[in-house]
């Protein structure tokens, strides 16, 4: 066990964890942050995303020893008011189903579109790609993603 | 009830009493809640409410709340029962909130998720709910008014008297209409005159699942709890031996607990079982059948030769038709079992306090958890709560109570609220598959090209019955056999969103196709000459409405532009399941030389659309899940384990892999007939006879990815 030090929504928390323990269950197990969701835990499905330094990453395979000083975005810290143009987008194209894969989508959409704020539709389906809705919402998403763009 | 409100750090859940007594579980989310936003709290709005009948509450305020007795698990159930609600009390709908109703016999009734049947179950008491409502309040009106009551309407939570002018607000007269005698017959609304229902509702829990707030089971935890993971057995073994020494010096683990076949690892937390799981060592010995993929295949193909085969449906003289065909077209296909591979994998949370026992979590059905804890326990149902929390996916799956009883075993051994948590390999491991099928299809043609003679033979891995004996296009031909093996697999298998018929319409439609294009016919005039002689002269009886079947093909033909451009390549598939019927055009355009998927249109009867963004979201999914599975999804065994264990093997299908999906309603005026399943069992055949008609290749096996004839088409699939 070892006490890290982590930075995330703009907030310093200290946890008391093994080194190997990956971000996902810190946040999830320890801190409460429960809005990142576990599905495959070996980097293959994206319900897990977060934004460490502004960069989608999934945090199932990020071991707690490896982060640092790193700054951490999850879903609860993505706007103060539910107001990303992301999740905006997402409220108004109503793009859920179960909506468990949802949150790592958007935390993918938002990264993504900070760095092209204008994608075309085959950039926006290659950069969501790497998100699985098992759901089938990716007529959905990808309208999300566009959506966001647009407006921001 | 006290000590279930203050139950955890972070108020997941909170319990209000209405003012009739009656008592609700609310997600109640006091954490999040923004200063700024002067809103009542679900448990202030409950506090002040009367509590009508099962499905809503009204506060003085004229804040509604209904409550959603069924569990959700994307089909958007927890919007949709609402809107019928709302809409016979002409709610206003920005002051409707929705709550998930717990498990409750008294209140509800099918308080499950299955079978795309909760709205065709639901729909008319759901509207009865509302109208009563709205009648109560309405008498409460005329009395307070001293006017007649059939001089009163009412619009968005408002109760006007146009004559003199004068208006109250729902609130304004719920004291009143709560002493009243509810009616027992009350008129419903013209379909017509609906305002809420056929628009599109957006999502109730929007905010919460695009924020991040704890609402699946997963997200469940309560201060005190432990986590626990299991170890199972593969399929036909039992445990020979456990060396535990190593998983117990993980730090975090507090027990290593082994009972019948199981091994149960608990923890303070999740990591240290994930860590622990992996070095325990479990030795396992054969206890049946130790089954590889192998042999289910022998098994199969050996089974449709058996003279053993149960006969489901025998209409006319099937060997007098084959004998005297100028034409017989037999061909056999096959699918391999599949996991459901919800994205929330399998967890739940249970207390077992005693002889009481708190349940919690992602259930597709609570009265199962709740009936199986019972015996398991020895206790009577009464003593356990079920709340049902958001699933994040179902599929069928969580039909099954085996995850719930894992909490429940778990809990009683030691002594304290645990959540029980499967990896994504156990998930994928842990059985309750979709089942594997075979199927051999016999068609007699005469010399017209007319199909006298139908013959289905089905071999299931428990499944049941594989042949839905009674389905198209039973009832349109004169000579028709259908029958059933069933084969008892160690592997375990469930309900798969649209079980059977989500392999079946696959087999069959393409077999029809093949069976059209031997006849010499248009496969949708081959199908629409059929439904005639379903209509014009059936043999036996027919279970299906065959003007609804004809109104989705023809739709589905006329929005594809069927067989008018000769670029564009099609295949064409029709189903009824759950009520409702789909028809789909799959389009593959020819592009230098390559085929590529670009489009499926789709045409669906479901009757009333309740919530057309919820229709949309059903169709295209089910479209989308069927269109992956029939392309990827595979499952092989090897010593009575899947060889897949995660997403790196077993390949989901992502969003460049979704073609342009179109989709269109039939209004045929029908009350709801369900829509979570329909739209997925036309799809896989609509695609392999449009990659017949671009290449030739007929695919009789499922996933298309591995089958020869596919491996070296390079379909692309590409939208717009």
């Amino acid at each position: 066990m070892a006490n890290y030090n982590l930075r995330i929504n703009g907030k310093n928390y200290e946890v008391d964890v093994e080194d190997d323990t990956p971000l996902l269950w810190v946040l999830r197990d320890h801190l409460g942050l429960v809005g990142t969701k576990y599905s495959c835990g070996i980097a293959q499905c994206g319900a897990c995303t977060v934004h460490i330094n502004g960069e989608a990453t999934f945090s199932c395979t990020i071991p707690i020893s490896s982060v640092g000083s790193d700054k951490v975005t999850t879903i609860e810290g993505l706007s103060e008011n539910a107001d990303h143009p992301v999740q905006k987008a997402w409220k108004e194209v109503d793009v859920a189903q179960c909506g468990y894969c949802q949150a790592g989508q958007i935390m993918n959409a938002a990264a993504f579109l900070k760095k092209n704020p204008k994608p075309s539709l085959e950039e926006i389906d290659n950069a969501m790609n790497r998100n699985i809705c098992r759901c089938g919402t990716y007529h959905k998403i990808r309208e999300a993603v566009a959506l966001a763009a647009k407006t921001k | 009830m006290a000590d279930i409100t203050k139950t955890n750090r972070r108020d997941f859940l909170k319990i209000a009493a209405t003012a009739t007594g009656g008592l609700f579980i609310g997600f109640y989310w006091s954490s999040c809640d923004s200063p700024k936003m002067k809103v009542l709290s679900t448990e202030e709005v409950l506090s002040k409410a009367h509590n009508f009948n099962s499905f809503l509450s009204i506060s003085p305020d004229g804040d509604v709340v209904i409550y959603s007795p069924n569990p959700e698990l994307g089909q958007n159930i927890k919007t949709s029962f609402p809107m019928v609600v709302a809409e016979e009390l002409d709610a206003d709908w920005s002051k409707v909130r929705v709550l998930q109703a717990p498990l409750d016999n008294d209140k509800f009734d099918r308080q499950l998720t299955g079978g795309s049947g909760a709205m065709p179950h639901s729909w008319e008491r759901l509207r009865k709910a509302g109208a009563t409502a709205r009648h109560l309040l309405l008498t409460a009106a005329a009395n307070q008014l001293e006017v007649d009551m059939a001089s009163l309407s009412t619009e968005k939570g408002m109760i006007y008297h146009k004559a003199s002018g004068k208006k109250l607000t729902y609130g304004e007269v719920v004291m009143a209409a709560s002493e009243l005698e509810a009616p027992e017959e009350v008129l419903l609304k013209d379909p017509k005159d609906f305002t809420i229902i056929g628009t599109p509702i957006k999502n109730v829990d929007n905010d919460d699942m695009f924020t991040g707030k704890p609402l699946f089971g997963l997200d469940f935890y309560r201060e005190g709890m432990l986590h626990a993971m299991i170890q199972r057995p593969p399929f036909g073994m039992k445990i020979k031996s456990v060396d535990d020494a190593s998983a117990r010096s993980v730090s975090g683990v507090t027990d290593v607990i082994q009972y019948d076949n199981f091994v149960a690892i608990v923890g303070t937390s999740t990591w240290p079982l994930m860590k622990a799981k992996r070095r325990l060592k479990v030795e396992y010995e054969s206890d049946g059948n130790v089954e590889s993929t192998f042999d289910h295949d022998k098994i199969m193909k050996e089974l449709l030769d058996s003279k053993d085969a149960r006969v489901m449906r025998q209409d006319g003289n099937v060997d007098e038709a084959f004998k005297n065909a100028a034409k017989v077209i037999t061909s056999e296909y096959q699918c391999p079992f599949l996991p459901h591979a919800p994205m929330e994998p399998m967890n739940f949370f249970a207390h077992v306090k005693g002889e009481e026992v708190e349940l919690i979590g992602p259930t597709q059905t609570p009265d199962a958890a709740r009936m199986q804890t019972a015996q398991l326990l020895g206790i009577p149902k009464e003593n356990i709560t079920v709340d049902i929390t958001r699933l994040g996916g179902g599929f069928g799956r969580r039909l099954r109570a085996d995850y719930v009883l894992d909490a429940v075993e778990v809990s009683r051994r030691v002594n304290a609220p645990v959540k029980v948590t499967w990896s994504r390999e156990d998930d994928m491991t842990g059985g309750a598959y979709r089942p594997a099928v075979r199927y051999r299809f016999s068609a007699a043609l005469d010399a017209a090209g007319n199909m006298i003679g139908f013959k289905l033979r089905g071999v299931g891995l428990n499944a049941g019955n594989s042949v839905r004996q009674d389905n198209f296009p039973s009832g349109a031909v004169p000579n028709l056999l259908i029958e059933n093996i069933n084969y008892n697999s160690s592997v375990t298998t469930n309900a798969w969103r649209a079980p059977i018929t989500n392999f079946l319409a696959y087999a069959e439609q393409s077999f029809l196709d093949e069976v059209a294009l031997e006849a010499q016919k248009d496969p949708v005039k081959f199908r629409l000459d059929l439904l005639e002689q379903a209509k014009s002269s059936p043999t036996g009886s027919v279970n299906y409405d065959v003007d609804r079947m004809i109104g989705v093909i023809k739709d589905a033909a006329e929005r594809s532009n069927w067989g008018k451009n000769s670029n564009v390549k099609q295949g064409f598939s029709v189903y009824f399941s759950h009520r409702s019927y789909v028809a789909q055009v799959a389009n593959i355009e020819m592009i230098n030389n390559q085929p590529v998927l670009k489009k499926i249109v789709a045409s669906t009867d479901c009757g009333i659309v309740v919530n057309p963004t919820g229709a949309n979201h059903q169709v295209r999914g089910g479209i989308v899940d069927g269109m992956g599975h029939a392309m990827f999804g595979n499952l092989v065994f090897e010593n009575g384990l899947p060889k897949q264990k995660n997403f790196d093997s077993y390949r989901l299908i992502r969003m460049k892999e979704v073609p342009e999906i179109d989709v269109n309603y039939v209004d045929s005026g029908f009350d709801p007939t369900g829509l979570g399943e329909p739209a997925l069992p036309p799809t896989g055949g609509a695609i392999a006879n449009a990659i017949f008609a671009a290449t030739g290749r007929r695919l009789r096996s499922q996933p298309f990815l591995e089958q020869k004839e596919f491996s070296d088409l390079n379909l692309e699939i590409r939208r717009g």
